[in-house]
């Protein structure tokens, strides 16, 4: 029974698709699609737990065995990421229900959070390099959707920029795809892996691998991202938060799984490059973490930090470095969309974005006040939240293989992520407060509760590390050992 | 013909990139139209062209030409006409919104 690794594929997809249908039945969309999220939830849990038990699983469509079909796989790497946008999704979900408002439900908004759940999932868990490319276009049309959606002037503005840079990428992606089919003749990844290993990664391999380099990057944000400050900032909280929280996180899992099974020849070209680009990335997002006094802003830098710093660890390549990685990544998923509710909740209740225009919030909000506290910690990486253990690893991978420079800006960016969280904490939490009791906004039940589900999700991930570590550390096995991958998907058919 | 399928994708290329290069928007989504034919152009070349027989098993002789390019590109064909379908509509409703299919008017963050 290996058909279950398609179901975080295809049940967002059928669902959205129902919803279609559904238009005027707001209560029931939201019952529907928050279900379908947690049920995700629940059976990506199993499939990891069944990979653990019985290693990589494959599924081979129409029964073509590889290297012929397109496939599915689902190793540790994926499901991680499979199961932790899941929560994430339904978490955003709950805060969407009081604040999205009843024009975006009905305009489709659940159908489209689900077809971009769908892509995000097909992304992770997909064999082969063309499919990649399919489940990012379906993710990508799906994001374009959701970040229209409203049609506010700021909203159309930014959105043609995002649509144009990502129509842009995707054909360098083709392009990419155009000149590996036409160099090794296969695009399953396992298949390409194992060719480019036979054929030796000469120059041209490598031009070929920068290109997907520049692919990712663009899609990740490392280096690449003046698109992403501008176009995270307008669309809805609920929606920044599923794109600050999922999106870059599929660029950046395409790099790993590029950069650790097929291009690992020549670390000393395109793992520089990319030690390079998280370096840069790491200096030019804390200059934009401070610079700005726009609340949502310093959201957007604070994501471009935290891409430079997990690809650090894929730039050092270790597999203490990778395991903290991955530990950050799923660390950062969940962190990530708790900055970005609050900062929207933040504009909800006093109407303003700049830092200095609001104040005092944590006299009206205690609870809310304390939550931007757990999460200035935790993207601190503060023990005992979850920040702080793959902060750790990805320090160990670096000092193992004496990259030090790169050790020094992924530490002294930690510390700029704090000052830049401080602030706002200091600004606008503190201090003497501009709402008087009259006129306060009741915060409402619906957008605090997701908030704290992804404090407390924060918290226990930092002091329960012990109980995913093992499907950490076996995750980041697969990434450093490229043979196991290839055995999984080619040697043998089940 | 390799060569000379590679030299019109070249064409188009230069063609496309200088449409994008432009302010204006509809023309930036001209470019993007372009450039997309030229990489199912480039797909096609590169899986080899007319290298042998139709791929039909018991309907012709060894060696067949590689069939996936084509079943890469009509994907890729159907996606790109999908997303410059939602570009246009995009556009016209950003100028009737904005007032401007100029890019330089479309600058800016902070301003609502």
């Amino acid at each position: 029974m290996n058909n279950i690794i398609v179901l975080p594929l295809i049940i967002p997809i059928i669902v959205g698709v129902i919803l279609v249908f559904l238009r005027p039945y707001v209560k029931t969309q939201r019952v529907i699609s928050l279900v379908t999220m947690i049920s995700l939830a629940g059976i990506s849990l199993y499939i990891l737990n069944k990979v653990q038990a019985e290693g990589i699983i494959r599924l081979d469509f129409g029964g073509w065995v590889p290297p012929f079909g397109i496939l599915f796989v689902a190793d540790s790497f994926a499901m991680l990421f499979v199961l932790t946008a899941s929560i994430v999704t339904a978490i955003c979900l709950i805060y969407a229900f009081s604040s999205i408002g009843e024009s975006h439900e009905k305009m489709f908004f659940y159908p489209f959070v689900l077809f971009l759940v769908a892509g995000v999932n097909g992304s992770f868990l997909t064999g082969d390099l063309f499919n990649l490319f399919v489940c990012f276009e379906v993710m990508l049309l799906a994001s374009y959707v959701l970040i229209t959606l409203g049609g506010k002037k700021a909203q159309l503005r930014e959105s043609i920029k995002y649509v144009i840079i990502n129509v842009l990428s995707s054909w360098f992606f083709l392009v990419a795809l155009a000149y590996l089919y036409g160099t090794i003749g296969t695009l399953n990844m396992a298949h390409v892996s194992e060719r480019v290993a036979e054929a030796g990664q000469g120059p041209l391999l490598t031009t070929i691998s920068i290109l997907f380099l520049i692919v990712f990057s663009l899609k990740a944000g490392l280096l690449l991202f003046f698109w992403l400050p501008g176009s995270y900032s307008v669309p809805p909280t609920a929606v920044a938060a599923l794109f600050g929280a999922l999106l870059t996180k599929v660029g950046i899992y395409a790099l790993f799984r590029t950069f650790t099974l097929i291009f690992y020849h020549e670390p000393s070209i395109t793992h520089t490059l990319i030690g390079i680009m998280a370096g840069v990335t790491l200096v030019v997002g804390c200059i934009g973490a401070i610079a700005y006094k726009d609340v949502r802003l310093i959201a957007s830098y604070n994501v471009v930090i935290a891409v430079g710093f997990i690809l650090v660890g894929l730039a050092v390549a270790t597999q203490t470095s990778l395991e903290g990685s991955i530990y950050y990544v799923i660390h950062d998923m969940i962190a990530k969309a708790m900055l970005f509710l609050i900062v929207g909740t933040m504009i909800v209740l006093t109407g303003k974005t700049k830092i200095d225009e609001i104040s005092g919030l944590i006299r009206n909000y205690p609870l809310f006040g304390w939550m931007v506290f757990v999460v200035t910690c935790s993207l601190a990486g503060i023990p005992p939240l979850s920040g702080f253990v793959g902060k750790v690893l990805v320090g160990q991978g670096a000092i193992e293989s004496g990259s030090y420079v790169l050790l020094a800006l992924a530490f002294l960016s930690s510390i700029v992520v704090l000052y830049s969280l401080l602030r706002i904490f200091l600004n606008s939490i503190f201090g003497e407060t501009i709402i008087s009791t009259e006129d306060e906004v009741p915060l409402k039940k619906g957008m605090i509760i997701p908030i704290v589900l992804l404090g407390v999700g924060t918290a226990s991930l930092g002091l329960g590390a012990e109980f995913i570590s093992e499907y950490v550390s076996d995750a980041a096995y697969v990434l450093s050992k490229p043979s196991v991958y290839i055995e999984a998907v080619l040697g043998g058919n089940k | 013909m390799e060569t000379l399928i590679v030299l019109l994708i070249g064409i188009l290329v230069a063609v496309a990139t200088y449409l994008i290069l432009s302010r204006n928007i509809i023309r930036v989504i001209l470019g993007t139209a372009v450039l997309s034919h030229a990489v199912h152009l480039l797909i096609l070349t590169m899986g080899g062209l007319k290298t042998g027989n139709v791929p039909l098993l018991k309907e012709a002789d060894a060696p067949y030409t590689d069939a996936l390019p084509q079943a890469l590109i009509l994907t890729a064909i159907v996606i790109s006409f999908a997303v410059t379908a939602f570009i246009l509509v995009l556009a016209y409703r950003a100028y009737q919104d904005i007032g401007a299919d100029d890019l330089d008017a479309l600058r800016g963050t902070s301003d609502e």
